[in-house]
């Protein structure tokens, strides 16, 4: 080991210390997708709570969106490799949907429409960590970007943050979803490049 | 926001012609696969391929079921064919 280390260039800059190890910044905001986009209309939209005693707790379009809301700006981790910073959106907080339900679980799989699928421990959701957004940049969430409404986990992959998201089970363990059964990290932590089962 | 009128866009199964061609050593684009969601039987080269994703997602032409998928880490692969019943590989006698 010498005394400077390989790669030592000085204080770096402020974009390169918001990069999680691997990443790049885009100022894109390219669209990933496992499948075709579903078109929700916001009359039909609905999305529900279970708890692992089977309790359900729904809210449709109206009822979401009259709860208070948050408007969080957040950067955006993508699993391929993009970082896309500071980006704005209107949702309410996981904290308010939350509050009434009574669980002793630890862990969600959150559903969305299509079939999508992503599991995490439910103590990612609270705290201010996660939201379900309906507004992007002023404006409503496009069809392509998970539009009506998308689950926003920003300090994990975005993989967790799932598109035209349906509804969340309660659940006493972990149970891999659409990727991380299919060689993803369980839990995908950005600033520990958990990508890959095994990192 | 980027409006992408192709984010719908998918690709026809020989998209998987290159990355199955790491872990087989037949073509399979030519195979026979059976959807386990509708039971139709087409050409592994049908299939409607989303390849914009984390890893490559092929889904059945008639019914969008997810027939196949395919992660590659930098050490592995990762197949899932549980959306496909079965395979009709064909092969040339020699």
């Amino acid at each position: 080991m010498g005394v400077v280390s390989p790669g030592f260039r000085g204080r770096p800059r402020e974009s390169s210390r918001r990069l999680p190890p691997g990443q790049y910044e885009t100022h894109d905001f390219p669209v990933l997708s496992a499948g075709p986009t579903p078109r929700i209309a916001r009359e039909d939209w609905e999305f529900t709570v279970t708890t692992e005693t089977g309790d359900r707790h729904s809210w449709n379009w109206a009822e979401l969106t009259a709860l208070p809301s948050e408007n969080p700006t957040v950067d955006l981790h993508c699993v391929t490799k993009w970082s896309k910073f500071d980006t704005r959106w209107q949702g309410v907080s996981l904290d308010v949907l939350l509050a009434e339900v009574e669980t002793a679980a630890d862990y969600v799989m959150v559903s969305s429409y299509g079939g999508y699928t992503t599991g995490m421990p439910l103590e990612d959701l609270l705290h201010g960590q996660a939201w379900i957004a309906y507004g992007y940049d002023g404006d409503d969430i496009p069809p392509e970007h998970g539009g009506p409404a998308r689950l926003l986990v920003p300090h994990l992959y975005f993989w967790k943050s799932a598109k035209w998201v349906h509804g969340i089970q309660l659940l006493p363990q972990d149970e891999p979803g659409f990727w991380e059964s299919l060689g993803y990290h369980d839990y995908g932590d950005p600033w520990r490049e958990q990508r890959y089962q095994g990192d | 926001m980027n409006h992408r009128p192709d984010s719908d866009g998918y690709e026809d199964g020989n998209a998987l012609a290159g990355p199955l061609s790491e872990i087989f050593a037949v073509d399979l684009t030519s195979a026979l696969g059976r959807c386990a969601n509708c039971g139709v039987t087409e050409p592994v080269a049908r299939l409607h391929v989303y390849t914009r994703a984390p890893g490559l997602v092929a889904r059945c032409p008639h019914c969008a079921h997810v027939t196949l998928r395919m992660v590659r880490s930098p050490d592995d692969a990762w197949l899932d064919m549980s959306g496909t019943v079965a395979l009709r590989i064909p092969l040339t006698s020699g």
